[in-house]
């Protein structure tokens, strides 16, 4: 792997809105796109005095040299990226990072995204099918306004399944029933991946674990360095200490002790909504 | 000086007293970043470098890791000529002022200092004679880059850029080579950056540092996690050697029940949070961290006792160091458990952590130790600590930053076939920290476990001669 350049200003090319305070940013980092496998994530830090903020690769383009990031406005740092334009840069796109999924010839997949969930799963559903495995995509968000990559995604996978809480679009229901439907029409799953808000990929590993398939889930807890250095981002797995930055992100759903997960997530609350009032504030100023 | 390079007024120099280095009062420092000691004035040094009686063998250049010409220097001092004692420094140490501020001096140098050899005898202050000059040349702007050799047309990679990796590459870049160090974080240092505090070493001391080694040629690309952004594999096609020096970066917890409440932090993320991503500082800088009002840290070392002392300085109005032993068998350097103490850190010793409780929101809410007592020494010479049966008791806490040591970082030797390692750390063959695989050198506390910077620049120093030697001879 040539690496002629090795700085890289990781300008901006392309940037649209997915869905309400969904963004999409494909960003220059060839080195990363030329390395990344699916799973894996980077670490992106917006200005000077920015946080470190963990980011799952959505999709890489090799030949271009480019990223793509699918990001939620959801604090201070994701509002900053918003207001970039197209031909802005991040200052800091460290990786890929992360073990990369594990890929083998399995049989039946499910890669079940639920809501912004939906753009880490892809690059899964590419690697599943290419190892030849049936891949079953299943997009679930609470209503039609939360999903993107129904494109995408048909491109990646055999088919495509859409599921709603409100029925808006597709089936009406939650991830859960959408994997209970795929196991009744087809007799057996062999293996699924959930990723989505922890409490979607806590009931869709239960459930897996109920119905005896194996249940993939992509952890994103609090992270500083991202290399295995601070252990911010320790999650209980099987009763053991894990970091999601070097022994993850991904696990065997039913073992993620999700309640500790989320607990740990809402360590900074009070400072990011303080951190994001206050952006607010200048921003309009 | 007497013609054998004995002085002839050894008397007077025996009867000069050590200079004080002037200290911000314990009560102001404890509550803010700015460094704790303010170096020796430019009389004090001058009189304090008189103090030297320049032995024919001298004891204090043995005693450095790094080899440091100090008599050299020191006579520089003496004559005035600061210039000149930087130019010693510098011929066998990158960082002088880094190593005059964090080197355990009275470890190495001045542990041997014949000065302070006998009952009343007091070493002569080198590391802070040491500092004097490095930051005397920073602040003149006459700092001069070091001579370089024509260039080899060899290219070395340097994995890691602190102390060791810093030092490797400023030596390798000397002897002509096309040195390019990279970097994981955004910001080149290593835990000169992200693990030492503002406090006790500034930022901007390591940024003109690191600075000094750009002038020589040295390309520092950061952002590149070597493992997995480009393997060693991948370095090795395009690089003639590499050298190994990631650190001691995988911090280790001690397995306790409720060690992942919120508010337990390990050292490395609680200074990292606050050094490198500047939380003191929050929201001006986006990261926080959580100011705790009472906060305890477990661990005895120097690193406990820099999250203490940054504990006080975010505010927090309890700070205790909880630690199995007794203060006396503290592996911190003495100037520093002074220091925490002097500020007001509460010292709980011969307390060991069993588990951790919690509030309604998963939050650290207290502590339950246990007293130990000192049984027969150990293997390791050290007094054993021995549980008190019935002795339990809880202590309320917010925040506890856990500071009992790192374990090697393992992204470079996972993602390594072939690289040999022993319990997680790069086994090297010899001094030179040759590795398993040809081409490839490893040192500092990837090598050798958690140490001090000194060690690391040591090793990184012997490994730069190996790599030169390897690159001329090819011989492996």
């Amino acid at each position: 792997m040539q690496m002629r350049v090795l700085k890289d200003v990781h300008r901006i090319v392309e940037r649209r809105e997915l869905a309400p305070r969904v963004m999409l940013y494909r960003v220059v980092a060839p080195l990363v796109a030329t390395a990344r496998k699916a799973g894996q994530f980077v670490i992106v830090r917006v200005e000077e005095g920015g946080e470190r903020i963990p980011l799952t690769i959505a999709d890489a383009d090799a030949e271009a040299g480019t990223i793509t990031l699918v990001v939620q406005e959801v604090g201070k740092t994701t509002a900053r990226m918003a207001r970039l334009r197209e031909g802005d840069a991040f200052v800091d796109v460290a990786g890929p990072l992360g073990a990369a999924t594990h890929i083998s010839k399995v049989g039946t997949v499910a890669c079940i995204g639920g809501g912004i969930g939906i753009a880490p799963v892809h690059p899964i559903a590419q690697s599943m099918r290419a190892a030849g495995n049936r891949v079953i995509g299943i997009l679930a968000a609470r209503n039609r306004d939360l999903l993107f990559f129904r494109e995408e995604m048909r491109r990646a996978c055999d088919e495509v399944r859409v599921w709603t809480d409100d029925g808006s679009e597709g089936k009406k229901g939650l991830a859960t029933d959408a994997l209970r439907e795929l196991v009744a029409d087809f007799g057996k799953v062999d293996r699924a991946v959930a990723i989505g808000p922890v409490p979607m990929m806590k009931f869709v590993a239960k459930t897996g674990h109920e119905l005896g398939i194996p249940t993939l889930v992509s952890l994103n807890p609090v992270m500083v360095d991202g290399t295995g250095m601070c252990g911010g981002c320790r999650v209980t797995v099987g009763g053991k200490t894990r970091f999601v930055c070097v022994d993850g992100p991904e696990f065997e759903g039913h073992e993620v002790d999700f309640d500790e997960l989320s607990r740990r997530q809402a360590l900074y609350r009070e400072e990011e909504r303080a951190s994001h009032d206050r952006y607010m504030k200048e921003v309009q100023s | 000086m007497s013609d054998n390079g004995t002085p002839r007024d050894l008397k007077q120099r025996y009867k000069t007293p050590k200079q004080e280095m002037p200290c911000q009062p314990a009560e102001v420092r404890a509550r803010n970043f700015t460094e704790v000691a303010l170096g020796l004035l430019g009389d004090n040094a001058k009189l304090e470098s008189y103090r030297c009686i320049y032995c024919k063998e001298p004891a204090c250049v043995s005693g450095c890791p790094v080899g440091v010409d100090i008599p050299g220097f020191l006579h520089e001092v003496e004559k005035g000529d600061l210039a000149g004692a930087a130019r010693v420094l510098k011929r066998t140490n990158l960082l002088p002022a880094v190593c005059g501020r964090v080197c355990p001096q009275e470890e190495q140098c001045e542990a041997v200092c014949k000065v302070g050899q006998g009952k009343n005898g007091v070493a002569v202050s080198i590391g802070r004679l040491e500092r004097f000059v490095a930051d005397w040349e920073r602040n003149s702007g006459m700092a001069q880059a070091p001579e370089i050799a024509a260039p080899t047309g060899k290219k070395v990679a340097v994995v890691g850029s602190g102390p060791a990796g810093l030092t490797c590459a400023a030596d390798l870049a000397r002897c002509g080579h096309k040195v390019t160090v990279f970097e994981a974080l955004h910001k080149a240092g290593g835990v000169l950056v992200y693990g030492i505090p503002e406090f006790r070493l500034p930022k901007a001391i390591v940024a003109a540092e690191i600075k000094a080694l750009e002038a020589m040629g040295v390309e520092i690309v950061c952002n590149f996690v070597v493992g997995l952004t480009r393997t060693v594999d991948d370095l090795m096609k395009e690089y003639d050697a590499i050298f190994v020096g990631t650190g001691a970066g995988l911090p280790y917890f001690m397995d306790l029940p409720g060690e992942n409440l919120g508010g337990i932090y390990s050292a490395n993320e609680y200074l990292t949070r606050v050094n490198l991503m500047g939380a003191y500082d929050f929201p001006k800088n986006d990261t926080p961290v959580i100011r705790g009002r009472r906060v305890a840290v477990v661990g005895g070392g120097n690193v406990a006792m820099d999250a203490a002392r940054t504990a006080l300085r975010l505010g927090a109005e309890e700070v205790r160091l909880i630690y199995r032993r007794s203060r006396e068998e503290m592996p911190a350097r003495k100037e520093e458990v002074e220091h925490a103490h002097e500020e007001g850190v509460n010292f709980t010793m011969l307390t060991n952590p069993l588990r951790y409780h919690g509030d309604e929101r998963g939050r650290v809410s207290a502590v339950e130790c246990v007293k130990m007592e000192l049984g027969e020494p150990g293997p390791d010479g050290r007094r054993k600590p021995v549980e008190v049966k019935g002795s339990e008791h809880k202590i309320p806490v917010d925040t506890v930053v856990v500071a009992i040591g790192n374990g090697p970082n393992p992204l470079v030797p996972r993602t390594t076939p072939g690289l040999e390692t022993k319990k997680g750390k790069i086994l090297a063959r010899d001094e030179s920290g040759k590795t398993s695989l040809r081409g490839v050198f490893a040192g500092g506390d990837i090598v050798l476990g958690a140490a001090t910077v000194i060690l690391a620049m040591g090793a990184g120093r012997k490994a730069a001669k190996g790599v030169d030697e390897y690159l001329r001879t090819g011989a492996w």
